[in-house]
């Protein structure tokens, strides 16, 4: 008994010893990181304790340069198509003053910490300063150890391009050569950062290193995954949401060649419980026909009469209550009372998917020694290397991510349904599974954004200055499903995102929130509930700068403070778009801007009117206010991008239920935009200033629909106040 | 089961599948090629485009039976060894992929357009690639890089 133990324990500290062998680092000598405690971190000399000693969970190696001079960043950002694979492992070259370096892809490792995760627009803001300084402390003890190897003061020394030289006599090592003698100095507590006026990647429009990759079928996505002896799983799930498995009938798949084994499978998605029926094959062609020839009966639990045109209904009415109030200032109703204009309007939003071009999937391995590997595009390796053992009851250390580039994310591989259910299966059959959704799986099962309903109300005084503003989001909410104590009587404060934030200053406001209960699974999606209520929002407000007689831009500065953002990004937005310059007839242009969590973009509308109930988008002149930016092209990239995705969700049907089910099922009809409906966008980035870092993946969104809304507004007269609308048929 | 042979890449393969078994799955996990991209299974989305016999076709709705022994597929993989065919450099010039996921289709398809119309109008490229969806919206750029190759093939 003692000897197994002392086994164990044996090849528990081999393991952590063998960290860096097993990542591929043989000859690693100097290793730099992040040493995370209770509430503080440091900078960490990692190179001692990662090679011999009994490793805590707490130190994350970001830099490790080999004595052979090979240089490796990693990257703790899955990159979703926002650039994260670029621009984290960036932070650090620069400062460390490296132009090749290999880069890798943390895989949820404990010790790279909680972090590894990719939302938010949070990635490279939340890393900015952080990752700087980790490179520049590496840089400063490179440095120190030329100095003290040629016994010169550390003054007459720099580094460049992976070497150190000394000035007076122009000799130089190498980062590789000095990889030792640094290793054994102390860690800078202060690093001086470089001075941007010297950056040589920051800032500039660097090429993507996962592009070549991306343009010749190299890049290893979730769904690529190839495991010896894989086979391939397919789930049929129930339609209707929060029903339950009552029997199923295996015999007729059973007989489809290739099907192995047909099993019951449940996926997790928060509160919210499912099962389903798996069939398990060779391959997965034969997966999907067994999974064809199921008979299954389900129990609905009451749920198969739900609908959209019922639920919506019900938010209508829910609309008259009270609610409970996010934010007060002044006192709105009196001033409401009080005003011979006001203005009252009630917006309307969808449902709709995250559909990214990668279906779920994931592929899964329950060894017989109980270690799981696990293979999936996600968002969150931390999540899941945290979830995953404690609902499996497994070793942390037993579990092995690999995090693949993901095939789009938009926030629905924030969540780990899909790997519990891959889990699920590989557990039951202890072969390595690759499991792939559908895309009919993908589009019906959610989890989806949640509709926001909007009431709002306004009043302008004799001088056309807005008075009194209200309002007031009517929706379900998201962490109704993920916090299991979510209390209903309290303000949702994810469902209404920036409603009583934006820089405008209003002397009376009275914003607030009516919880609406829904069975359906809801989740983050690109800017979350700031892509619906900026539609509210931000076309109310212009519905009020009508009804003071004041241009929609000016109606904006004018309740803007000279130092706000918004200032500053609506000014820049108003020059580059030539507001001012008279449109032909037929023509109109419409603005908005949103500041939210993600951070703040504004936007102006072209739209030409083709007949009086159809217009065309000519141009979106974009702004985003970031502070600072670190890859120009890539920020351009993601606007263009959220662009893209902006109108989509504005002008395609979006989803809906009926009898308990979602009525869509693929790109025929829940249909993303195609290129020839894609405009022309100009974006201009404002990094100078700013009272804090933004971030880059959401800002674009929330101002897509009310700035085009608003342009509708002018060219045609046609006020839209529901989401979503047709360009070619406005009612 | 049959037994089929294809020619993938120039390179002849013989494998046992059922007769409705998709191009797509036949080239992913017989050929193990996985840069052909599986995204709707109806033919809606184009991120299975390979070329059959020259001509884009979506793989995720052409049965292995109905290939012929002659019939020559060319998935991403085979359009170049190095990554320098002139579509793959003008996509990388003008940094089109964000995620990735659809972009082998994309350059399927417009190889296949540069080939049929060496100078496509923006028209003529909206028409011929408006089958490829993105979801990240990379169409601006999808168009420049279009354009750019046409400049490259011309000189």
């Amino acid at each position: 008994m003692k000897t197994i133990n002392r086994q164990r324990e044996n090849s528990h500290v081999e393991n952590r010893r063998n960290f860096l062998r097993k990542l591929g680092f043989s000859g690693a000598a100097f290793v730099i990181g992040i040493k995370y405690g209770e509430g503080h971190q440091e900078i960490s000399n990692l190179s001692e304790a990662l090679l011999s000693q009994d490793i805590s969970f707490n130190l994350s190696p970001y830099i490790i340069i080999e004595k052979s001079g090979k240089i490796t960043l990693f990257n703790t950002k899955p990159d979703m198509g926002q650039g994260t694979f670029q621009s984290i492992p960036a932070l650090i070259a620069e400062e460390l003053e490296v132009e090749k370096y290999e880069i890798k892809q943390s895989g949820g490792e404990k010790i790279f910490g909680n972090g590894q995760s990719s939302g938010g627009s949070y990635s490279v803001r939340g890393s900015y300063f952080e990752l700087r300084k980790v490179g520049a402390a590496a840089r400063e003890m490179l440095i120190t150890a030329a100095a003290t190897t040629w016994k010169v003061p550390v003054s007459e020394c720099y580094a460049s391009n992976a070497k150190v030289f000394h000035k007076p006599s122009g000799k130089s090592l190498d980062y590789g050569s000095l990889a030792e003698t640094a290793s054994k100095l102390e860690t800078p507590s202060n690093p001086v950062l470089k001075d941007p006026k010297d950056f040589k990647i920051l800032g500039k429009s660097m090429k993507r290193p996962d592009i070549p990759g991306k343009v010749s079928g190299k890049t290893i996505f979730g769904i690529d995954v190839q495991v010896p002896g894989m086979v391939y799983a397919s789930v049929e799930r129930c339609p209707v949401f929060g029903a339950k498995l009552k029997s199923f009938d295996k015999s007729e798949a059973m007989k489809v060649a290739g099907v192995e084994q047909v099993i019951t499978v449940e996926r997790v998605f928060g509160i919210y419980k499912s099962v389903g029926v798996a069939v398990i094959a060779k391959n997965y062609w034969a997966a999907l026909k067994g999974r064809k020839a199921l008979k299954i009966e389900w129990d609905y639990q009451g749920h198969g009469d739900f609908n959209t045109d019922d639920y919506f209904q019900k938010l209508r009415e829910l609309s008259k209550s009270e609610g409970v109030v996010d934010k007060s200032v002044g006192d709105f109703d009196q001033a409401y009372k009080d005003s011979s204009k006001k203005v009252e309007a009630f917006y309307e939003t969808p449902f709709v998917s995250h559909s990214p071009m990668e279906a779920m999937n994931c592929t899964a391995h329950w060894k017989e020694n109980d270690k799981l590997e696990i293979w999936a595009s996600t968002q969150v390796p931390s999540d899941i290397i945290d979830e995953i053992p404690a609902m499996f009851k497994l070793k942390t250390e037993d579990v092995t991510l690999h995090t693949c580039f993901n095939g789009g994310g938009f926030g629905r591989r924030l969540s780990n349904d899909f790997v519990i259910e891959a889990v699920n299966i590989a557990r039951a059959i202890k072969k390595p599974v690759k499991v792939i959704w559908t895309r009919e799986d993908d589009t019906r099962q959610g989890p989806f954004r949640p509709v926001t309903f909007s009431a709002l109300k306004g009043a302008v005084n004799e001088d056309g200055k807005l008075v009194a503003f209200q309002h007031k989001v009517i929706s379900p909410t998201i962490m109704s499903f993920l916090n299991p104590a979510f209390d209903k009587t309290k303000v949702d404060e994810t469902m209404v995102e920036g409603i009583s934030h934006q820089d405008y200053q209003i002397p009376n406001m009275k914003n607030s929130f009516v919880f609406a209960d829904i069975h359906i699974p809801m989740f983050w999606w690109r800017s979350v509930t700031s892509s619906t209520l900026a539609f509210s929002h931000e076309c109310f407000i212009d519905e009020l700068a009508v009804a003071a007689g004041k241009d929609p831009m000016a109606f904006r500065l004018d309740m803007l403070k000279e130092d706000a953002d918004s200032k500053r990004v609506l000014q820049k937005l108003k020059e580059v778009s030539k507001w001012d310059t008279p449109l032909p007839k037929g023509k109109g242009r419409g603005v908005a801007q949103y500041l939210f969590f993600a951070g703040l973009g504004a936007q102006v509308f072209e739209v030409s009117k083709l007949s009086d109930n159809s217009v065309k988008i000519d141009k979106v002149y974009a702004v985003i206010d970031l502070g600072t930016v670190v890859n120009p092209d890539t920020v351009k990239a993601q606007v263009e991008g959220a662009i893209a995705m902006g109108i989509t969700a504005a002008t395609k049907p979006g989803i809906t239920f009926s009898e308990g089910s979602t009525v869509q099922s693929n790109f025929h009809d829940n249909p993303i935009m195609r290129l020839p409906e894609m405009p022309e966008v100009e974006v201009h980035i404002l990094a100078d200033g700013g009272k804090t870092i933004k971030g880059v993946g959401e800002p674009g969104l929330p101002p897509v629909a009310p700035a085009l809304a608003n342009a509708i507004f002018a060219a045609t007269g046609v006020r839209i106040r529901k989401m979503p609308f047709e360009l070619d048929n406005l009612v | 089961m049959k037994k089929y042979t294809l020619n993938i890449n120039k390179k002849s393969l013989v494998i046992e599948a059922e007769p409705d078994t998709p191009l797509l799955w036949v080239i992913r996990d017989y050929a193990g090629l996985k840069g052909t991209k599986f995204g709707c299974g109806l033919g809606l989305c184009g991120a299975c485009t390979v070329h059959l016999d020259g001509q884009p076709v979506r793989s995720c709705q052409t049965p292995v039976s109905t290939l012929k022994p002659s019939s020559k597929i060319t998935t991403i993989e085979g359009i170049s060894a190095n990554i320098d065919h002139v579509v793959q450099k003008a996509w990388i010039e003008e940094q089109v992929p964000q995620c990735g996921y659809c972009q082998s289709g994309q350059i399927m398809s417009a190889v296949a357009l540069l080939k049929a119309n060496p100078h496509p109008t923006d028209e003529e490229i909206d028409t011929y690639m408006s089958g490829n969806l993105c979801r990240c919206g990379t169409y601006i750029r999808i168009r420049k890089a279009i354009h750019r190759a046409a400049g490259d093939l011309s000189k």
